[in-house]
């Protein structure tokens, strides 16, 4: 009998083209997704070597990290960098015959969020993007990861890139989440638990019943923030509620092809007896909502704990990166973290920017106000997010409470567009990164859920969510 | 790409975990549409003040560590984002070589791409080279696989033969796969026939 294998083994086997002596594979590429960012180097580099692309009907082009998220973003957008940046994206798309998704498009959002959104996100693809929250596609049982400009542009040479196979690694969360945590909170505590770099040199599969039960777009959370636990891709086998999710997406297969596809699908999960080479087994029944308190994605805690105290921490490197991560983030040892004030709520990114994660925040924040000291933004992942959002009258919570409702962009998520924290500003944010600086100059981040991020918002300081809808 | 062989220099220590990409090169200098020109960015919180004047304490700002081509850091660095233009801000400095614990994927997978070599060695190690690193040359050479120190002493480490062979030849690495695009051509004849769906 033939070895028993991961999905990840039957990813990688079912898309390698070519083995070299030194143990290189050349994996072949089924879609690729494009935005301005990390792409001009890329096409200037083919031009450079009077290259073309091997083909165009697997890229997709979409303008998101420079995109302002205010309304008059159509007429003008103040940085000349920026501009330039979202410009050439638009020629390079063009010059080289790649679909473009433009700014002024309903369709146009977060390059993570128009993937599955479109229908182009689907099991048993090979899916690389410049971004390294390509991650989240993994939620639909494909094989997707970050890369590096080089790689893009290989990748729109050859179609397919030269890569060392991973190891697999398992994360099992059997049973399910309780009432009033999230799928963020999910991933939150999965990071913590095995570290941002628990899971390098591994592509992880996720099994069991707390992500079986989880919606699609909560496997996306999960599988976004997966690199954040170090490792390059995240997989949950498809299952019903996958090919649910998928049927009548403009992309997905059409008549015929749809049931050869689901009868392909079906068959895109590990083996039983298949072997991993590393095993994280967690309980769900005891994870509760989870906000991070210093600057890396691993410095996270349940909202009823309080910040670590360095003094008594024995490993030295832990002791000075604990004592740097609180000088940046302004806060003493021991504080609770329930009551840390901030200045700022970020709802939005493509970790938490689809029209569940609105649904979320505009539950808790309804009939509550904005804390006078709290500035929130509502940033839909996508032009049809936003529009769903206001077919339900989300946009009207949003706004009665004191929050700005505005256009899909990657905005505060980094600062690439003008919405940044100023030096010392605190936010709650939606979010994927913590790191120094992520959000702004000198801007100190604590990631949350929407719910989490809501209660903030209406508090005016972190605090528990389950408190906060009780009341 | 240039060929990397015996690589001679400074090397700066930044003794911390986890020095992630926005550390590296901050999302302001992303929007570039060039490779070149990154160096003056690179580490640019921690080398700049509020003003953008010099932090003169920074390593990196201090003679002769301005000259550096190797850097000794802490486990897991370069983790976060896939942005090249964290290699392209160090090779720009600079450097053509990194030693650490551990790397994050991307960003190691992305140094070689660019001629930078990655050496990963265990703690003991890199802590052991950290502190000679008083401004003396190493010397790196990829053919033997060897790191010799101030004082001498020899460090071996292991890469993977494929990017060893590359970097030492400074092979294209577009070029090299297009010598199978005849095995590319047939893949695809053959996955179109099995799931047609792909191929609309
Ligand atoms: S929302 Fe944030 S993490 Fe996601 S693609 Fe945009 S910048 Fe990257």
């Amino acid at each position: 009998m033939a070895q028993p294998r991961t999905l990840y083994d039957k990813l990688w086997d079912s898309h390698a083209v070519h083995q070299d002596a030194g143990g290189g594979t050349l994996i072949y590429i089924d879609l690729h997704l494009t935005h301005e960012v990390t792409t001009p180097q890329a096409y200037e580099g083919l031009r450079l070597a009077n290259r073309r692309m091997h083909r165009t009907d697997k890229t997709i082009a979409v303008p998101d990290h420079n995109v302002p998220s205010t309304p008059d973003r159509m007429e003008k957008i103040e940085d000349p960098e920026s501009r330039l940046q979202l410009e050439t994206l638009k020629t390079n798309s063009e010059d080289f015959g790649v679909e473009y998704i433009p700014m002024d498009d309903i369709r146009q959002g977060i390059v993570h969020i128009i993937g599955p959104e479109q229908g182009l996100t689907q099991p048993g693809k090979t899916i690389v993007c410049g971004d390294s929250h390509t991650a989240t596609h993994g939620a639909f049982g494909a094989l997707a990861f970050g890369i590096g400009t080089s790689d893009v542009e290989h990748t729109l040479a050859t179609q397919t890139l030269s890569m060392q196979k991973s190891k697999n690694m398992l994360v099992r969360v059997d049973g399910k989440l309780p009432v009033g945590t999230t799928s963020k909170d999910l991933i939150l505590a999965i990071i913590g638990r095995i570290g941002t770099a628990g899971g390098t040199g591994h592509v992880i599969e996720y099994q069991g019943e707390a992500f079986t039960s989880l919606s699609m777009e909560g496997r996306m959370t999960v599988c976004n923030m997966t690199i954040e636990g170090g490792a390059r891709a995240g997989l949950i086998a498809p299952d019903e509620k996958t090919f649910e999710y998928l049927k009548g997406k403009p992309r997905s297969p059409k008549s015929n092809a749809w049931e050869a596809a689901v009868a392909f699908w079906k068959t895109l999960k590990t083996d039983d007896d298949a072997k991993f080479d590393k095993e994280v087994i967690i309980k769900a029944e005891d994870i509760i909502p989870h906000v991070t308190w210093g600057t890396s994605p691993e410095d996270v805690l349940p909202i009823t704990a309080s910040v670590p105290n360095p003094n008594g921490m024995t490993d030295p490197n832990k002791k000075s990166g604990t004592e740097r991560s609180l000088k940046y983030m302004g806060l003493e040892a021991d504080t609770p973290l329930d009551g840390i004030p901030v200045d700022k709520v970020f709802i939005g990114s493509c970790t938490n920017g689809r029209i569940e994660d609105l649904r979320a925040a505009a539950s808790v924040i309804k009939g509550h106000k904005v804390a006078d000291t709290v500035q929130m933004l509502v940033v839909p992942g996508s032009g049809l997010v936003k529009y769903q959002a206001e077919e339900e009258g989300l946009d009207e919570i949003f706004l009665a409470a004191g929050a700005e409702w505005r256009e899909p962009s990657c905005s505060m998520c980094l600062g690439m567009n003008p919405d940044i924290l100023q030096p010392g500003e605190r936010c709650a944010s939606t979010s994927n990164r913590n790191f120094e600086g992520r959000q702004g100059r000198g801007g100190r981040t604590h990631l949350l859920s929407p719910e989490m991020a809501a209660a903030a918002a209406v508090t005016g300081h972190l605090t528990d969510v389950r408190k906060v809808v009780s009341q | 790409m240039d060929k990397f062989t015996v690589l001679t220099g400074v090397a700066a220590a930044l003794p911390m975990v986890n020095i992630d990409t926005d550390m590296i090169m901050p999302k302001q200098f992303l929007k570039t549409i060039k490779r070149t020109g990154l160096g003056t960015a690179a580490f640019f919180d921690m080398r700049y003040d509020e003003s953008e004047a010099e932090r003169p304490e920074f390593i990196l700002n201090q003679a002769p560590y301005r000259q550096s081509k190797i850097l000794l850091a802490g486990r897991n660095f370069g983790c976060g984002s896939s942005r090249e233009h964290a290699p392209w801000g160090l090779l720009d400095f600079g450097f053509r070589c990194m030693i650490a614990p551990s790397f994050a994927d991307i960003f190691y997978n992305n140094c070689f791409k660019n001629g930078i070599l990655c050496v990963t060695l265990p703690e003991e190690q890199v802590e052991a080279l950290t502190a000679q690193a008083d401004g003396s040359d190493f010397t790196v050479d990829l053919d033997k696989l060897e790191i010799t120190a101030p004082d001498g002493s020899v460090t071996t480490f292991e890469l993977d033969p494929t990017r060893r062979h590359n970097m030492l030849n400074g092979l294209d690495d577009i070029a090299l796969t297009l010598e199978h695009l005849d095995k590319i051509k047939t893949f695809e004849a053959k996955q179109q026939a099995e799931q047609p769906w792909l191929y609309t």
